[in-house]
């Protein structure tokens, strides 16, 4: 028997956790800084917006683990040996493996500006970012969120949900459109502003004031935009400081091969902290969503019980909320056209719904956007998997409709 | 003009609750005789009665005063009519010389005044004649023993004041002699109570507006009515004790009734009981919150759709078409309420009223038993649990609109679990002993089973059942315990429709391949308690027997992963999910 060391206790980490555990006997221990119980990240807007308790972001009871003997350390590793095979915390213990998984997440991108030190100046990742959060907010008037991702417009929503003035400043000159096409990007605009959120598109933030506190910033176009909050979410990058001075290979994220074995032997990482050297077929090296951490914790679980199997997360697939519109995507969808491509894109009357199908010179589908619409996922998969025709798919809409009952028809209400 | 609104509230709560402190009952000969037919009894209570005659006092010294003059009256029958010292000594040397028989008995209790006792004694004591008594002990203990008897079940029942009669003339003693603004004036006191209260909670809703449609569950772990703060401490306080008056001291709340006597009377043209003040609120608060749940999902077409239907099978089926039955001398029924829920549904006085009914009746008994026996099954076979728990029950339907929002407060964990599923099928079990219990005594004329009283047992189960788990805690807990604890822990048709759903049928939510993110909103807002995370999470579909397809959980989902389906029943289960 032997024993499997996990860093970091989000979806990949706990996810490989229970995995090993259905197959394998092995001592499990998983190490985290930020909390004791695995809780979904995913989920800490709702518990700041009042909708959750920060209890309901647990997906498993207290006595979970003890009973599925996964051991929890509630630490920060300080110091990683591969060559003795041991680690160090905080305290000072010292922690033996046979097996480690390195699943330590990512980190909040910083704003190279002084005064991105201030109080009232934050990213969001943690549940300490949370915390934070909820002191800085206090008392604020008008909050400014940089950075035109799913964390920024998130952190808009929260704020916003406090009845804080919210602008959301993004360097692009449309929402998110480094992955949304125009349309849809455009319909995600329009939707923030419906939501009484100032979007500033096309900015950059080139000051920050304030002595101690935050109290404004300056935009590229000389604007002066007064907060008493400012929100940083220009992406995230891997989480690698803890093998940096190790004998791990890193480029921009902790480089591991299709097993997700790292350059050391025993040494496997996963999830966000990850850079595929061999990305397989439509997937980038570094995809740092909810879906992909859990099926390299999947994976990696299957390896270290004695079957090795290479990570294979299957046709890319991935959903947001933006306010209260719903986002879904499967496949290849460019987000500027795109020789050898093209769509057929919809919306319905009031343009507050859409359904974009990509396909390719052969009018295989090979891609599909979904907002203010439910898609059926394994529909979808099926769809582009197996290379169906556009024709085919505008004649079967119903097999991918995923909208609750009485809901319009997707093949009536697109026009 | 929240403010407003919440002023509106509380003015109206206010005025309610003062009600009963500005009402006074005012007591006359004449009302006595009215409200005791029998003039024997009504001239006994006269007498005992006169101190508060002609004045106008509260409700509790009302009480207070007709408790005292059915004891007095009772020990004045009791006195009257059970056995003298002198009739039980010459009946105890009858026994010791071995010559009680109807003969003696009928000697020795002969004349006009002993006629009740004759015939009392004989049928109580004749298994004695003939008995050989040595002992005098012996013989005048099994008098004793008798005489008791005799007066608990004959004297008091017939010529004065059991409990069963005590109850109900406290209460018709109460509303005859209501005297105050509530009789001089309900429409306005209606206006200022319920009035207000309607107009501020509607307009509240109306707040909702506001902010843009979708899902908006803002604050509430924060609010102080729905995070079990202290507004929600009140709230249910009021609640539980709105239902302990309502079932067992009913005699309290006649100035309430009152309130609602005009609608009665251009209903089914007579006064109103206090159950028909329930269905009034009750129906009212379906309505009324019924109006705001559509405003807070109006951007869903599946919870407009149902709580349409709650509101409409509420003010119908469940509120007006039973007082018009009434009306037009059909008995009162209730369409949609099934045994076992019904649970009086097969009792005695039930069964007779249909039979008597003709053939109106007749379609009533042959309809309950069918929805029952056939129309549950089938139902539940092709659409789950939700035909009927969250689109038509009344339970539900204010559970659905009154108790949605306090669906969060639901308790999610396994524990929870373990001791629903052991108490809704020992109810359900509790619920179907009883009534075949009922119909043994209903057929066979005995009331005792397996040494059981077949009418202690029904009472047990009204009482602990019907007022105290359905009611009191399964409304008055909302803001405790969420707001379907009847339903997830008590209710026995929930409970058979629940193995209906979980073995054969053809509903099921399902999830959405790989999609979930594990937020939790889905559990959190699951009024049944269900860990519905648990199984999206890992892409399996969600086949529970408590489910009554409320349809929330895939509203709050931020991530498009639950839907509820009616599909093939073969397969529901996809135990090979898209999640590994």
């Amino acid at each position: 028997m032997g024993k499997i060391v996990i860093i970091g206790n989000g979806i990949a980490g706990i996810t490989a956790a229970r995995h090993i555990r259905k197959m394998s006997d092995d001592a499990i221990v998983v190490i985290s800084a930020e909390s004791k119980y695995f809780f979904s990240r995913t989920a800490l807007m709702y518990v700041f917006m009042g909708h959750m308790k920060f209890e309901h972001t647990q997906p498993y009871e207290n006595w979970f683990w003890k009973k599925n003997k996964i051991q929890l350390i509630e630490s920060q590793v300080t110091h990683l040996n591969t060559a003795n095979k041991q680690l160090t915390l905080r305290s000072g213990e010292v922690i033996p493996y046979h097996k480690l998984v390195l699943a330590l997440g990512s980190k909040p991108r910083p704003l190279p500006l002084v005064g991105a030190e201030l109080a009232g100046v934050q990213s969001l990742y943690t549940k300490q970012d949370l915390h934070l959060m909820e002191q800085n907010s206090q008392g604020v008037q008008q909050a400014v969120v940089v950075g035109g991702g799913l964390i920024g417009i998130e952190m808009a929503e929260m704020l916003h949900s406090r009845d804080i003035h919210v602008t959301l400043v993004v360097r692009e000159d449309s929402y998110w459109n480094i992955v949304l096409p125009k349309e849809e990007s455009e319909m995600v605009n329009r939707h923030i502003r419906s939501r009484g959120v100032t979007l500033r598109l096309g900015r950059t933030v080139q000051q920050i004031k304030g002595q101690e506190r935050v109290e404004g910033i300056a935009l590229d176009d000389g604007t002066d935009l007064p907060c008493q909050f400012l929100g940083i979410t220009i992406g995230v990058m891997p989480n690698t400081g803890l093998v940096e001075n190790s004998e791990i290979d890193t480029h921009h994220g902790i480089l591991v091969d299709e097993y997700l074995q790292t350059n050391v032997p025993d040494v496997y990482a996963i999830g966000d902290c990850v850079e595929l050297r061999n990305p397989p077929p439509g997937h980038r090296a570094m995809e740092p969503v909810w879906y992909t951490g859990r099926i390299m914790g999947e994976t990696v679980a299957q390896t270290l019980c004695g079957k090795p199997t290479a990570y294979a997360p299957g046709i890319w697939f991935n959903s947001a909320k933006f306010f209260d519109l719903e986002y879904q995507t499967y496949g290849f969808v460019p987000p500027t056209p795109r020789e050898g491509y093209d769509s057929y894109y919809r919306e319905d009357r009031k343009n507050e719904r859409a359904l974009r199908l990509t396909y390719d010179t052969n009018n295989n589908i090979v891609g599909i956007n979904s907002l203010g619409l439910r898609l059926n996922h394994q529909a979808c998969e099926r769809w582009i998997s197996m290379g169906k025709t556009l024709e085919y798919a505008l004649a079967h809409l119903e097999e991918i409709d995923f909208d609750p009952e009485f809901y319009p028809k997707l093949n009536r209400s697109l026009v | 003009m929240q403010r407003v609104y919440t002023f509106l509230i509380i003015a109206g709560f206010a005025v309610f609750l003062v009600i009963p402190l500005v009402s006074f009952h005012l007591l006359s000969p004449n009302t006595i005789r009215d409200v005791v037919a029998d003039p024997a009894r009504a001239s006994l209570l006269e007498k005992e009665l006169r101190s508060i005659m002609g004045k106008e006092v509260s409700s509790i010294t009302l009480q207070r005063q007709l408790g005292n003059a059915f004891a007095i009256a009772n020990e004045a029958i009791v006195n009257r009519y059970s056995l003298t010292g002198q009739q039980v000594d010459q009946l105890v040397n009858l026994m010791l010389a071995n010559r009680l028989n109807q003969a003696t008995v009928d000697s020795l209790l002969a004349g006009p005044d002993n006629e009740f006792r004759k015939t009392a004694f004989s049928n109580y004591a004749n298994w004695l004649y003939g008995r050989a008594y040595t002992r005098d002990e012996a013989a005048r203990e099994a008098l004793l023993t008798i005489s008791g008897n005799i007066n608990n079940y004959e004297v008091i029942p017939k010529l004065g004041f059991d409990r069963y009669k005590k109850k109900s003339l406290q209460y018709s003693f109460a509303k005859a002699s209501l005297t105050g603004p509530a009789v001089t004036h309900p429409w306005m006191l209606m206006f200022f109570s319920f009035g207000l209260v309607i107009v501020g909670a509607i307009g509240f809703s109306l707040q909702l507006l506001k902010e843009p449609p979708g899902i908006k569950n803002n604050d509430t772990f924060r609010h102080p009515a729905t995070s079990r703060k202290w507004l929600g401490i009140i709230i249910g306080t009021f609640l539980i004790l709105f239902y302990i008056v309502l079932y067992f001291y009913p005699e309290l709340m006649t100035s309430w009734v009152a309130l609602v006597d005009p609608i009665s009377f251009w209903l089914k043209g007579s006064e109103a009981g206090h159950f028909f003040l329930y269905g009034f609120l009750y129906t009212i608060s379906v309505v009324v919150m019924g109006v705001r749940m559509i405003i807070k999902y109006r951007h869903n077409r599946y919870q407009i759709v149902r709580t349409l239907s709650v509101m409409f099978f509420q003010t119908t089926l469940a509120f007006i078409l039973p007082e018009i039955l009434v009306r037009l001398n059909q008995p009162y029924f209730d369409f949609k309420n099934i045994w076992p829920l019904d649970y009086d549904f097969f009792f005695d006085f039930e069964l007779n009223k249909l039979i008597a009914s003709g053939q109106m009746g007749v379609f009533m008994l042959v309809w309950g038993i069918a929805l029952a026996l056939i129309g549950v099954p089938v139902f539940t076979y092709f659409y789950g649990k939700r035909w009927y728990c969250s689109w038509v029950c009344g339970c539900g339907g204010l559970a659905e609109t009154l108790g949605d929002p306090f669906r969060h407060l639901s308790d999610k964990s396994l524990r929870a679990w373990k001791i629903e599923q052991g108490s809704i099928y020992t109810v359900m079990v509790f619920a179907v002993v009883m009534t075949m219990g009922v119909l043994y005594t209903y057929f066979t004329g005995s009331a005792t089973v397996v040494g059981f009283n077949t009418y202690t047992v029904r009472e047990v189960y009204g009482a602990f059942i019907g007022a105290v788990f359905a009611g009191v805690v399964g409304t008055g807990f909302y803001p405790f315990m969420g707001n379907r604890v009847w339903c997830r822990f008590g209710c026995p048709l929930a409970a058979y429709m629940g193995i209906i759903q979980r073995f054969k049928s053809r509903f099921r939510i399902t999830t959405n391949g790989g999609q979930c993110i594990s937020c939790g909103n889905c559990s959190t807002y699951c009024e049944m308690g269900i860990d519905v995370r648990a199984y999206a999470q890992k892409g399996e579909n969600i086949i529970r027997a408590s489910c009554v397809g409320c349809g929330i959980c895939a509203a709050v989902c931020p991530r498009g992963v639950l839907k509820l389906e009616n599909g093939p029943a073969r397969d529901r289960f996809n135990p090979n999910g898209f999640i590994k």
